[in-house]
């Protein structure tokens, strides 16, 4: 084999220019995609959903603006206005109606609207009263179910109101055979259906919208090429001339053919991309094994010598600016959930082919320094790493990660494609999968995963427990007992097993009677012509078209809730160092949070002020510990505040203690095992996933104390990391917890959150043992683990002075995004994460 | 394998250390040391007696006594590390001759399980004691502090001469014999001073690596947490540009230096 490690090539100025036009201005919402369904559905109420929607996909394709903007060389744009919007009202309005005043002024990914455009979608959403997927969707919901989510115990806001998105499709097949190619593909299947068949009708009707979605498509992209001419004609600048009439005649080839040079593969690879964005509001639509499918292409175009690596890495890095041209507008509460107008548009370098040979190739490499030129949050870069992994890509994926971007997550073979397996996937697909969004794996082009299904919030039940199934008064899910009264720890954690399993129920009915919901009224006939099998199968991706079908909803509050009922077994039950009604009243009043004892508040003032004149830095937590044993001392101090500190000083998750921390494995058990026992409508199973993106912010924020000593309303752990600042022995014993617990039934993804200060990465040495430290992790069977390279003092200062630190991009979750967007909250999370730096 | 059960003095292990010999290592700090260095950044470590240390507020007892066994435990903990990185345990201080026989025996332990082994030691000690523990030694990190004995006496509590004798003797002896040099402000920070510690590396022949450990204040708290006085007052740290040039005129002796080890 070649030596496929080549040193970087340089980043073209094209590439600043283009990055610098994509943030002048705010994003905005545009009205004209909403305008143009809404007369398509109009126009076409008599006929079936299925053509009703590639109808207002082809309305869309022939009259949506369009425009190339400055130096772009790979075309394409939902949007006038850079890193803009499109509305999209068949999945629902209300919120965006309702946020018309507030969406430019809130905190979280505020978008402009003008006033035209609000005018134009006020007049469009009348229309489509009672008529979207989450109206349907909410009737469709049990009652049980509504209430839970109405009292938090799990949210499925994002299909409840958006489109599902999720999905690597086949560009593979595009970029070989073309629209055209798949439009043949369905009028095969069409000649093979007797008009006496009796699903004929639905077939005929499904196979005849991905014909004319095909079309639609490429003659979408001739309108660019026809644009490009005309622009070439006015164009003086000889050089920009020139590229001008290159896009125009890619785009009048691809991609309704195939592409017969690197270049037309990337413009092809774009369109697609983009389209599926225009279809459906979903997003993680994600680009996957983008190191794979090119590279025939890349390679031809080497060995003819009509590219050269400097052309071939511009276009790569013009692409990657083009993911972060498409974006999305969330309710304000989904928003705080998804931070930082993230598309999670994840593509994924190296790994196995299908025959579990490293694929690892030049492209694996540029596509990383692409990350390093463009220096953006999109696409959300991955590395699949595996025992036969290159050391050369890791330590080039390293340098990325030292940058500070929160770039690559980190994926383990070893264990995602024994977990695929498990799911029922060929042993084949299963090394080819790649990740979707923030960490979920999949087969490319063969799978419906829905893998960001819900978050389920898993300290909610234990609540329930100490309530017997009231909340805020009502009683919102079965009644487990008094828990003063339950005489073994046993017996508590069945009751919390018993709330858990009801509320599972109700999270499968919610989203469920989302998926039914989506099938009904918002089948997708472009994305369904790009996965497999429903052409064959003649149905759309949302009726089951797929060949893999899963439901994938998150758990979160691993870390709490082990931490949780481990206390609760040690204190109440083993120790017996406190009542459990002692703890249900110090969880009721927050552990005396909120009362003072005003003699201890003034000696611990005296005492903060001493520790600092001596030059001692005392945090917040160290604050609270003083205070309570000042509190303690005069005799006023709360027995709510003693109990927490009891809680304390017992061991916690993260710390590599063995009998913590496979008490933990068992606990996530209470939502992994008995979640895969559901069916989903399209034929597939239930599959969990434990990590809750950045809801473990808002998300928290709804929940009250924890017996871990969490006060109310403050964030739950993120992803399946220990609990902020409770791990304290240091990244390897962090890491070894973690990996105790079960990644393999985890199939819809697990998440590592390591935040890493740069120093940790200095050198030589440094960039190795921070691969080893990933290649130990991942010899443990650990699946994910990702990063954050900046000091807590950048992050303080940004907080302080954001008009200096617009481009610092930090690690959320599954994703990057920059940090002066986020909400402060989430900031503050962060910032609070473990720093974990050797010594 | 009876050494299991020898009993000895730590009074931190701490994981994930990268810059004490190579790879991802654990060390392991025992307590009680031969020296009193004035800019000692472990305090703790210097009485074998069992201290109370004031830490954040908190009274902590420093000093635990563990057996290999225990040890071995922790440290083989990040097994999977050490495999990755070719990473391992060090022994560190306090200073690990003083307790030989509990040192002798965590090295054969860890040998014994295949935990590759370094330690950190100013090597003040008879030389039978470090001869015997050669074998199971990977890598002998050394410090050599000061050339000038009424100096090194001044401000560690000792003179040099046992020392500088053994590193004759080490460098005959032991496997990979790195010198390193705390470089303090005051002491032994002029280009005069480091000259003449990489010279007397080069002159031990097999010595290749030099590690220059720039002064820091990160002890400072512990001091006050012992009730102790500090003894290096507000000294200053030292610049990155003398730390550069301290370094380059360590490299002209040859030798390969790393700031920080």
């Amino acid at each position: 084999m070649d030596k496929f490690y080549k040193e970087p090539v340089a980043k073209s100025s094209r590439i600043d220019k283009l990055k610098d036009d994509l943030f002048k201005e705010m994003p905005q919402v545009e009205a004209d995609r909403a305008v143009i369904l809404t007369q398509s559905y109009k126009n076409s109420e008599s006929e079936p959903m299925i053509r009703r929607r590639a109808h207002a996909f082809r309305d869309i394709a022939e009259n949506l603006p369009i425009t190339i903007r400055d130096n772009e060389l790979i075309v394409g744009s939902n949007t006038i206005c850079p890193r803009s919007c499109q509305a999209f009202p068949e999945f629902s309005y209300e919120w965006l109606q309702s946020e018309f005043d507030t969406i430019e002024t809130r905190t979280a990914d505020p978008f402009h609207i003008s006033e035209d455009t609000k005018a134009k979608l006020a007049s469009c959403f009348p229309y489509w009263k009672g008529k979207t997927s989450s109206e349907l969707a909410q009737s469709y919901m049990s009652p049980e179910a509504l209430t839970a989510i109405d009292h938090n115990i799990f949210t499925p806001g994002n299909y409840f109101y958006n489109g599902v998105g999720h999905v690597t499709v086949k560009y593979d097949e595009v970029l070989k055979c073309g629209f055209d190619g798949i439009a043949l593909k369905a009028k095969q299947e069409l000649k093979k259906c007797s008009r006496g068949d009796g699903d004929y009708a639905k077939r005929s009707a499904f196979l005849e919208s991905v014909i004319e979605c095909m079309n639609a498509a490429s003659e979408y992209a001739e309108r660019y090429s026809k644009l490009a001419l005309e622009m070439a004609e006015k164009c003086t600048d000889e050089t920009r001339k020139k590229e001008l009439l290159q896009i125009a005649r890619n785009c009048e080839r691809v991609p309704r053919h195939g592409a017969t040079s690197f270049y037309e593969a990337c413009q092809s690879f774009w369109f697609v991309q983009m389209l599926l964005q225009t279809e459906s509001s979903g997003h993680s639509i994600s680009p996957g094994r983008f190191d794979v499918y090119m590279y025939p292409y890349y390679k031809n175009d080497l060995d003819r010598g009509i590219i050269t690596r400097e052309f071939a890495q511009e276009l790569i890095d013009c692409i990657w600016i083009k993911l972060n041209d498409l974006n999305k507008a969330r309710d304000a509460a989904s928003a705080e959930g998804f931070a930082g107008y993230s598309l999670f548009q994840n593509l994924i370098v190296g790994g196995q082919d299908k025959n579990g040979i490293d694929s690892t190739n030049d492209l694996s490499f540029m596509c990383i320094t692409a990350s390093m030129h463009v220096m953006l949050p999109q696409p959300s870069l991955s590395i699949r790493v595996w025992n036969g992994s290159p050391y050369e890509l890791l330590a080039h994926a390293a340098n990325l990660t030292k940058t500070g971007i929160g770039l690559p997550a980190y994926y383990n073979d070893e264990v995602i494609i024994p977990q695929l397996l498990s799911r029922g996937l060929t042993l084949e697909d299963a090394r080819e999968y790649n990740i979707i969004g923030c960490v979920e794996p999949q087969k490319a082009g063969k799978t419906e995963g829905w893998h960001d299904a819900a978050f389920f919030n898993m300290c909610r039940p234990l609540e329930l427990v100490f309530s017997n199934g009231y909340d805020n008064g009502e009683l919102i899910s079965i009644q487990t007992g008094d828990v003063t009264k339950m005489t073994s720890f046993d017996e508590f954690y069945d009751a919390y097993k018993k709330q858990m399993n009801y509320m599972i129920e109700l999270l499968v009915n919610a989203d469920n009677a989302i998926d039914m919901a989506h099938a009904e009224r918002c089948p997708l006939p472009f994305e369904s012509a790009l996965v497999d099998d429903c052409i064959k199968r003649g149905k759309a991706l949302q009726e089951g078209g797929a060949i893999y079908n899963f439901t994938g909803p998150q758990g979160f509050g691993i870390a709490n809730m082990a931490d949780s009922l481990y206390a609760v077994k040690k204190l109440v039950f083993d120790e017996k160092k406190i009542t459990m009604a002692e703890l249900k009243e110090a969880l009721d009043n927050d552990f005396g949070r909120n009362e003072e004892n005003p003699e201890a508040v003034a000696a611990t003032v005296q005492i903060v002020a001493k520790l600092k004149e001596n030059g001692v830095d005392v945090s917040d937590d160290q604050i609270g510990k003083i205070y309570s044993e000042v509190a303690g001392k005069t005799g006023g101090g709360s027995r709510a505040a003693q109990i927490r500190e009891m809680i304390l000083e017992v061991p916690k998750f993260g710390n590599d203690i063995a009998e913590v921390d496979s008490f933990a494995r068992d606990v996530a058990y209470t939502y992994t095992k008995p979640l895969e026992t559901y069916k989903n409508p399209r034929g597939g199973q239930f599959q969990a996933g434990l990590y809750p993106v950045s809801a473990n912010v808002p998300l928290g924020a709804q929940t009250g104390a924890t017996p871990d000593g969490r006060y109310a309303h403050t964030p739950v752990a993120d992803g399946v990391s220990p609990s902020a600042g409770k791990d304290t022995h240091g990244p390897t014993a962090a890491a070894n917890s973690v990996s105790r617990l079960d990644h393999f039934i985890a199939s819809n993804g697990t998440l590592f959150n390591m935040k890493f200060h740069p120093s940790a990465l200095e050198g030589k040495s440094g960039i190795d043992s921070f691969i080893n430290l990933i290649r130990g992790y991942f010899d443990q069977k650990g699946s994910h683990m990702q990063f954050n390279v900046v000091s807590r003092e950048t992050l303080i200062d940004a907080q302080k002075h954001p008009e200096n630190y617009r481009s610092l991009v930090v690690r959320v979750a599954g994703y990057s995004a920059l940090f002066t967007t986020l909400s402060k909250s989430l900031q503050d999370d962060i910032i609070n994460r473990t720093e974990q730096h050797n010594i | 394998m009876d050494y299991m059960n020898e009993t000895g003095r730590i009074f931190d292990i701490q994981r994930f250390s990268v810059h004490d010999g190579p790879g991802i290592r654990t060390i392991v700090f025992l307590k009680g040391c031969f020296l009193r260095c004035r800019w000692c950044c472990n305090p703790e470590s210097q009485e074998f007696a069992v201290q109370n240390m004031v830490v954040g507020g908190k009274t902590k007892v420093m000093g635990e006594d563990i057996t290999v066994d225990k040890v071995l435990r922790e440290v083989a903990k990040d097994r999977v590390y050490y495999k990755r990185s070719g990473g391992g345990m060090t022994l560190s201080g306090g200073e690990c001759f003083f307790q030989p026989k509990f040192m002798q025996a965590l090295l054969c332990g860890a040998k014994d399980i295949g935990i590759n082994t370094a330690i950190e030691t100013t090597s003040f000690s008879p030389y039978e004691k470090i001869e015997q523990a050669l074998p199971y030694i990977d890598y002998y990190l050394m410090d050599v502090k000061h050339m000038n004995s009424a100096k090194h006496k001044a401000f560690t509590g000792v003179e040099n001469g046992l020392i500088l004798e053994n590193a004759s003797k080490l460098a005959r002896d032991a496997k990979n014999l790195v010198i390193r040099v705390p470089v303090i402000p005051g002491f032994n920070d002029t280009e005069q001073e480091i000259s003449d510690i990489a010279a007397f590396a080069v002159s031990l022949k097999t010595v290749e690596e030099l590690h220059l450990l720039p002064y820091h204040r990160l002890g400072k708290d512990k001091y006050i947490g012992l009730g102790r006085d500090y003894l290096m007052g507000d000294a200053p740290l030292l610049e990155q540009v003398k730390i550069d040039s301290l370094r380059r005129t360590a490299e002209k002796s040859g030798l390969s230096v790393i700031i920080g080890g």
